[in-house]
C-alpha cells in the first residue's frame, strides 16, 4: 500500500477512545461572579454571606439568591476559619463547600420542603476567612459522629480537597469509623472548636498542621 | 440499613494536586498523603433536584444579559452529561463563567489592559435534561496573558462546573477550543496526563452550528460512575431485613 493517509486527527472530548473521567482544572481566581451567589453561606436564614460582590459591578451580579427559608429546626450555629497555604499566608480566592445532614441526621432527599438543604458555599476574604450559618448536624446512624463534608477549591489547586468537620464536644468522636481512620496525631485538624460564640476550623493546605484530606 | 453503592475512583486522567507548571500549586496543595475512607452517606449524597432554591432558575444565553448584544463570536456550546457508564446524567447543574471576547473577565482583580465589554458579564448557568443533554449560548472567549512565567498565556477557555449526583461526584473543570496552539504550553491544562488532556478539547460541529447565526462546539462533561451495578430495588427487599 502505497497510497496517502491523512493523519489521524488529534484526539478530543468527543473521540469513543478517549472516553472516561472529565479531567479536574482549577477555579481560577476569578470565579466570584460565577460560582459564590449572595446567601450560599447561610444555610438558615438569609443573609447576603458567601458572595464576594465586591469584586465586581452591581450590574455584573447574576447568580441570584437562594429562596427564602422557614421552618428549619435545629441548633444554630457559625462555622468559621481561616485558610492557609504552605508559607502560613492567607489564602484571599479560595472557595469552601460544605454538605451535612439535618439536625436529626438526614440527608436532603430532593422533596424536603423543611427549607434546610444542607449545602452551602463560601468565598474567603481578602483575609483570607470564610463563615458559614447553618445548624448542628444529628447523628446519621449509630457509632458515627456528626460531621460536615467540606470541600476546598481555590486558584492553585487543581482538583478539590476534600475533608470533613468534627465537633469538639461529640463523645462519638472517640468511636467514628472516619476518624479512626486518620493517624492519631493529625486528628485534630478535623476538629472544630468553639471560640467565643462560633466553630472555629481552620484550614491549612500544607505544612505545620496540615488539614487530613481525604482520598473519598 | 441499606447498601451503600459509592463512586469508582479517579481514572488516570486526573491531575495530581502538585503540579509544579503551574506555580501555585507549589504553596498549596496537600505535601502529606490522603487519607482513604469508605464512601458512606455523607460522601454518596448531595443536593440533587435543589438547584433552583438555591441559585435560582437556568441562564443558558450568556449574549442576552444586557442591553445590547456583547462584542465577539456568538457560539453555540452543547453536550452531555454522563457517567462513567456512559450513563446520562439528568437534572444536574452546570455552572459556566468565562472572560469576553477579548480575554478579560468583569473580575476588579483582573488588570490585563483589555476592554471590559459592559454587555458582557460571562456568568451562566444550565441544567440537564432526562438525556443528560445541555446547551448555551455566549461568545468565544479570547486568550489572556497571567503571570504564572514570562510570556505566559491562557488558551481561551470557558469554566464549567458540576455537582452531579452527589458529593464525591463534585467536578469543575475547564473547556478548550480546537485548533488552540496555546493548550500545547498551559500548564493548567498540562496538569492532565497525556493523552488524557484532550478530553478537555472541544470539537467544532457543523450540525450544533446554526446557520447564519453561531457556530457550535460539542463537549460533553463524565462524572465519576457508580462503582456497581445498583441493587434490584424492586425485588431484592427481603434480603434487607433483620
Amino acid at each position: 500500500m502505497t497510497e496517502q493517509v491523512n493523519p489521524a486527527p488529534r484526539q478530543d472530548n468527543q473521540d469513543p477512545g478517549l472516553f472516561g473521567q472529565t479531567p479536574s482544572q482549577t477555579v481560577g481566581p476569578y470565579f466570584h461572579y460565577g460560582l459564590p451567589w449572595k446567601g450560599g453561606a447561610d444555610l438558615v436564614g438569609d443573609m447576603d454571606m458567601g458572595a464576594r460582590a465586591d469584586l465586581f459591578a452591581p450590574d455584573h451580579y447574576m447568580l441570584g439568591r437562594p429562596l427564602v427559608r422557614t421552618g428549619v429546626t435545629g441548633d444554630l450555629i457559625t462555622i468559621e476559619g481561616i485558610v492557609l497555604d504552605g508559607a502560613g499566608q492567607p489564602v484571599p480566592d479560595a472557595l469552601i463547600e460544605i454538605w451535612q445532614a439535618n439536625a436529626q441526621g438526614r440527608y436532603f432527599d430532593g422533596v424536603d420542603n423543611s427549607g434546610f438543604i444542607g449545602f452551602g458555599r463560601a468565598s474567603t476574604g481578602d483575609d483570607g476567612w470564610y463563615r458559614f450559618r447553618t445548624i448542628r448536624p444529628g447523628q446519621i446512624e449509630a457509632g458515627q459522629a456528626p460531621h460536615i463534608a467540606i470541600g476546598v477549591l481555590g486558584r492553585g489547586l487543581i482538583k478539590r480537597l476534600s475533608t470533613r468537620l468534627y465537633f469538639a464536644d461529640h463523645a462519638a468522636n472517640a468511636v467514628d469509623p472516619v476518624l479512626a481512620l486518620v493517624p492519631a496525631e493529625r486528628r485534630d485538624t478535623l476538629i472544630a472548636r468553639k471560640v467565643g460564640a462560633a466553630w472555629r476550623f481552620d484550614i491549612v493546605l500544607q505544612g505545620e498542621r496540615e488539614t487530613v484530606f481525604f482520598d473519598i | 440499613m441499606s447498601q451503600i453503592i459509592g463512586y469508582r475512583p479517579e481514572d488516570a486522567g486526573q491531575p495530581p494536586s502538585l503540579s509544579p507548571g503551574y506555580v501555585s500549586t507549589v504553596p498549596r496543595s496537600p505535601r502529606l498523603p490522603l487519607v482513604k475512607i469508605p464512601q458512606g452517606l455523607t460522601e454518596t449524597t448531595g443536593p440533587a433536584n435543589a438547584w433552583s432554591r438555591l441559585m435560582g432558575p437556568s441562564m443558558a444565553d450568556l449574549t442576552t444579559q444586557h442591553a445590547a448584544m456583547p462584542q465577539g463570536q456568538r457560539i453555540i456550546v452543547a453536550g452531555r452529561v454522563l457517567d462513567e457508564q456512559g450513563r446520562p446524567v439528568p437534572n444536574t447543574v452546570m455552572e459556566i463563567w468565562q472572560a469576553n471576547a477579548a480575554g478579560r473577565y468583569i473580575h476588579k482583580k483582573d488588570q490585563w489592559d483589555a476592554p471590559l465589554d459592559p454587555n458582557f458579564t460571562g456568568a451562566g448557568r444550565v441544567i440537564t435534561d432526562a438525556d443528560g443533554r445541555y446547551q448555551f449560548v455566549t461568545i468565544r472567549p479570547g486568550a489572556y496573558p497571567w503571570g504564572n512565567h514570562h510570556n505566559a498565556w491562557r488558551p481561551a477557555h470557558i469554566h464549567l462546573s458540576l455537582l452531579g449526583p452527589a458529593f464525591a461526584t463534585r467536578l469543575v473543570t475547564q473547556m478548550y477550543f480546537p485548533d488552540d496552539p496555546l493548550i500545547e504550553i498551559d500548564p493548567i491544562a498540562n496538569a492532565v496526563p497525556p493523552p488524557y488532556r484532550q478530553r478537555l478539547v472541544s470539537r467544532f460541529d457543523i450540525e450544533t452550528t446554526r446557520p447564519n447565526w453561531a457556530l457550535g462546539y460539542l463537549f460533553d462533561v463524565v462524572l465519576r460512575g457508580p462503582d456497581a451495578t445498583p441493587p434490584d430495588t424492586e425485588h431484592g427487599e427481603d434480603d434487607d431485613h433483620d
